[in-house]
C-alpha cells in the first residue's frame, strides 16, 4: 500500500502535477505515513527521475519547472511534519533574488526552480531586491547560500556591494555567495570575492552543490 | 516602362491581423499595463484613463489609443550630423544599423570575447561611417573603461565625435537623458533645430510582460518632448515572458508597444515613435534567447506587418547571430535575418556585427555583414526592366561572334544590376589558395585593417567637439567618475 503511495508521489513530481502531489502528501499524513519517509522514498525519487529526464534531453524547462512546483507543494505540507528529519533531507537553504535596480528575473526564476527541483529549500525574494533584504532573509532562514542575479552591467555592481556589505556586517563567513546573470562571469565572481558563478541554471545547481559539499567536509 | 515589383513578405492573413489587434485592445482595456513612472500615470489620469496608483496599473480606453495612433507620424526624417543628408524611416524603406549595447567585443587577436574599451567604440564608429550599407550608427558597445554610471552618454559622446551618421542609442538611467540631449543639441545647434532635424533614435524597452519601468517611461516622455524618435523595444520571450505561441506573443507585443506609444503621444502629440522590438523564441533547454532562431525572425516580420497596418514606422533586431565566432552559423543566421527583414520592409534593422545573443560585437563580422546588407537591399530593389526594350535590340546583329562582354549595354548596366562584393569569396580555387586560403573571418579582418588605414576619421568640428567634451566631463564629475579615458590619436 505504502509502496504504491510512494510511487504515486514520485509520479506526481515526474508529471509536474502540484495538486496531485499536495493531495498525496496530505493522504500520507492522514494515513499515518512518516513525513520524512514520504519525502525520502516518495517525492525525492521523483525529482531524481526528473533530473535524469532532463539530462537525457527528454525534459525541457517547462517540464522541469512544473516538477519543481509539484515538489514545492508536497514539501510545503510534509516539511513541517518532518520537523528535524526534514533538515537532513535537504541539500541546503538558498536565498535568491535579482539585485536592486534590476527587474529582470527570468534567469533567476530558472535557477530558483532548478535549485528547488534538486532538493534545496529556496527562498525567492523576487526582482529589484534591496541588498539589506538579502541579508535579512538569509539571517532569518539560516541560509547556506545567497544567490544574486543581475542582467545589466550597471546593476551587476550591486553584486559587489552585497559581498562588501556582508563583510561590513561580519557575516561574510556565514553565507556563501553565488552570482549569475548575462554580464557576469567566473572572473567577475573572483574579482568581487563571491564564492561561485553559474553560467546557466544547471551550472548554478552544480555550483551550489559544490559549495554545500565544501561545507560538509 | 513597367515598374519593378518590390518583393514583399507577409505572414499574417487579414483575419489574423484583425484578431491580434482585437485581443490587444481588449487587454489594454481590461487587463491594462503596469507603469512604474508617476509622471506617466499622471498623464494617463489626466487623459481620463483608469489608473490605479497602488498596483501601478493603467487601463486604456480604445478611443485614447486610437487617437494616439492618429497623432503618431507615419514616417520620420532622420538627419546626419551635418544636417544635409536625410533618411526617411517609413514606407517599406530599409535601413541597417549595427546591433546595439553589446557588453563584449570579439577580440580578433585572441578569438575570444573581452570587455570593450574606448578604442573599440571609436573603431566601430569609424567603421560604421565608411560601411555604405549601414545607414545609421548605433552605440554598439558599452565601454568598460568608464564607470557604469556614465556608460550611456559616454557611448553617444564617442559616436558623435567619430561618425556623421545618425545614431541609434538610449539611456541606462533617468539622469542620462539630460547630458545626451545636450550633446545632440550642441551638434545640431539648439533644441529647436534638433526637433526640426532629429539626429538620434532612443530605444525604450518595456519589461515583459506588460510593464513599462520608471526609466523607460521617462525616456519616452523626455524624447517625445524633445522631438527625439523613440524606438519601442518589446521583447517577450516565448513561453517565458510572453505566450509560447508566436500569435500569442504578437498580441502581447502590440499591447506593450501601443501602451508606450500612447504615453509618448500624451507627453507630446505628434511625437515620433517607431514600432519596434527584440522579442525572441525562448530556448527551453538553455534558457537563452536565440536571435537567430527562425521563430524569432517570424515574430519580427509579423509584428512589423502589424506596425505597418497601424500606420507606423517599424524596427527589429535582425541580421545578427547567436554564434560565438564568425563561423557558418554567424553567416547563415545573419543572412537569413537580413533578407527576411528587407522582404518584410522593416525600416530600421539593428543587428549587423552582432553575435552571442546581442552581447558581442565583432568588427570582422560587421564588415562581412555590410555585404549581407547589400545583398538584402539588392534583393528588394527587385527586377527592374531598366530600358523600354529589355533585350530584343541586343540580338539584332546576332551571330556566332555575339559576345555580351563587349556590348555598351553591359558596361551601362552591370554595376547597377550586380553587386561586386569584396569580403565574400568569389576566387577560383587556385587563386584562393594562393592568397592564403583565408576564411571569411580572415578576409573580414583584412578589410577592417584596410578600411581603418585608408579612411581618416570623420571628426566633429573642434569647437563642437570641445562642447561635447565639456558636457561629458561635467556628467562624469557629477557622478564621481575619474578622468575620462584618453581618445586614440
Amino acid at each position: 500500500m505504502t509502496i504504491e503511495l510512494f510511487s504515486a508521489m514520485a509520479k506526481s513530481v515526474v508529471d509536474g502535477d502540484p495538486d496531485k502531489a499536495a493531495s498525496l502528501a496530505r493522504a500520507a499524513l492522514v494515513g499515518g505515513v512518516n513525513a520524512a519517509e514520504a519525502i525520502e522514498k516518495g517525492f525525492i525519487p521523483g525529482i531524481h527521475e526528473v533530473g535524469a529526464l532532463w539530462e537525457s534531453g527528454e525534459y525541457f524547462l517547462p517540464e522541469l519547472i512544473a516538477s519543481a512546483e509539484a515538489m514545492k507543494s508536497a514539501m510545503a505540507i510534509l516539511r513541517p511534519a518532518a520537523a528535524g528529519a526534514g533538515a537532513a533531507l535537504k541539500e541546503g537553504t538558498v536565498v535568491i533574488g535579482t539585485v536592486e535596480g534590476d527587474i529582470h528575473d527570468i534567469g533567476k526564476n530558472l535557477v530558483s526552480a532548478m535549485l528547488a527541483a534538486n532538493g534545496f529549500e529556496v527562498i525567492d525574494l523576487g526582482a529589484d531586491v534591496k541588498l539589506s533584504a538579502f541579508i535579512e532573509a538569509a539571517r532569518k532562514s539560516g541560509a547556506d547560500i545567497i544567490c544574486v542575479s543581475a542582467l545589466l552591467t550597471t546593476t551587476m555592481l550591486n553584486q559587489r556591494r552585497l559581498v562588501d556589505l556582508l563583510v561590513e556586517h561580519g557575516l561574510r563567513g556565514r553565507f556563501k555567495v553565488l552570482v549569475g546573470g548575462a554580464p557576469t562571469s567566473q572572473k567577475w565572481a573572483e574579482e568581487i570575492g563571491a564564492d561561485g558563478y553559474g553560467e546557466n541554471a544547471a551550472a548554478a545547481v552544480r555550483a551550489a552543490r559544490a559549495l554545500m559539499g565544501k561545507e560538509r567536509s | 516602362m513597367i515598374p519593378a515589383l518590390r518583393p514583399k513578405l507577409e505572414f499574417l492573413s487579414p483575419a489574423l491581423v484583425d484578431q491580434i489587434l482585437g485581443e490587444a485592445y481588449r487587454i489594454l482595456e481590461h487587463t491594462g499595463v503596469f507603469f512604474e513612472n508617476e509622471e506617466a500615470r499622471a498623464l494617463f489620469r489626466k487623459a481620463g484613463q483608469n489608473v490605479d496608483d497602488d498596483s501601478q496599473r493603467v487601463r486604456f480606453s480604445r478611443r485614447l489609443v486610437q487617437s494616439a495612433l492618429v497623432s503618431t507620424p507615419a514616417s520620420i526624417e532622420l538627419y546626419d550630423r551635418s544636417g544635409n543628408r536625410s533618411y526617411r524611416i517609413g514606407g517599406d524603406d530599409v535601413h541597417f544599423d549595427p546591433g546595439s549595447s553589446g557588453t563584449r567585443v570579439l577580440d580578433q587577436a585572441t578569438g575570444r570575447e573581452r570587455k570593450p574599451e574606448t578604442a573599440d567604440l571609436v573603431k566601430i564608429a569609424r567603421l560604421t561611417e565608411v560601411l555604405s550599407h549601414l545607414d545609421f550608427q548605433s552605440t554598439s558597445l558599452v565601454s568598460a573603461d568608464v564607470p557604469g554610471e556614465i556608460a550611456d552618454d559616454y557611448r553617444l559622446y564617442l559616436a558623435l565625435l567619430y561618425s556623421a551618421k545618425p545614431v541609434v542609442t538610449g539611456t541606462f538611467r533617468v539622469s542620462g537623458f539630460q547630458p545626451m540631449f545636450e550633446m545632440l543639441c550642441a551638434v545640431r545647434g539648439g533644441a529647436e533645430a534638433l526637433k526640426e532635424k532629429p539626429l538620434a533614435i532612443f530605444d525604450a524597452c518595456p519589461s515583459p510582460p506588460l510593464r513599462w519601468s520608471r526609466l523607460t517611461s521617462q525616456s519616452l516622455i523626455n524624447c517625445a518632448r524633445a522631438g527625439i524618435p523613440s524606438e519601442l523595444i518589446s521583447m517577450g520571450m516565448t513561453g517565458a515572458t510572453s505566450p509560447a505561441t508566436i500569435a500569442g506573443t504578437l498580441v502581447q507585443h502590440v499591447v506593450e508597444n501601443l501602451a508606450g506609444l500612447t504615453l509618448a503621444q500624451l507627453a507630446q502629440p505628434g511625437a515620433p515613435v517607431i514600432f519596434g522590438g527584440s522579442p525572441s523564441s525562448f530556448d527551453m533547454r538553455q534558457g537563452t534567447t536565440p536571435m537567430g532562431a527562425i521563430e524569432t525572425m517570424m515574430i519580427d516580420c509579423a509584428y512589423a506587418q502589424l506596425g505597418k497596418r497601424l500606420g507606423l514606422p517599424t524596427h527589429a533586431y535582425m541580421a545578427l547571430s547567436d554564434a560565438k565566432t564568425n563561423d557558418a552559423q554567424a553567416g547563415f543566421e545573419t543572412g537569413i535575418g537580413a533578407v527576411l527583414a528587407a522582404l518584410a520592409g522593416i525600416n530600421v534593422v539593428s543587428g549587423p556585427g552582432m553575435l552571442d545573443y546581442e552581447n558581442t560585437i565583432s568588427l570582422e563580422k560587421m564588415v562581412t555583414d555590410d555585404e549581407i546588407c547589400a545583398l538584402a537591399l539588392r534583393l528588394v530593389d527587385g527586377i527592374v526592366p531598366r530600358e523600354e526594350i529589355l533585350a530584343a535590340h541586343l540580338f539584332e546583329n546576332f551571330g556566332p561572334e555575339t559576345n555580351f562582354l563587349t556590348m555598351p549595354h553591359t558596361r551601362k548596366w552591370y554595376r547597377a544590376e550586380h553587386l561586386l562584393p569584396i569580403v565574400v569569396d568569389r576566387d577560383p580555387y587556385d587563386t584562393w589558395t594562393a592568397k592564403g586560403g583565408k576564411t571569411i573571418n580572415d578576409r573580414g579582418a583584412d578589410r577592417v585593417r584596410a578600411l581603418l588605414a585608408e579612411n581618416p576619421p570623420n571628426l566633429l568640428s573642434a569647437d563642437v567637439a570641445s562642447e561635447l567634451r565639456r558636457i561629458m566631463e561635467t556628467d562624469a564629475r557629477f557622478n564621481g567618475a575619474g578622468p575620462l579615458p584618453s581618445l586614440p590619436a
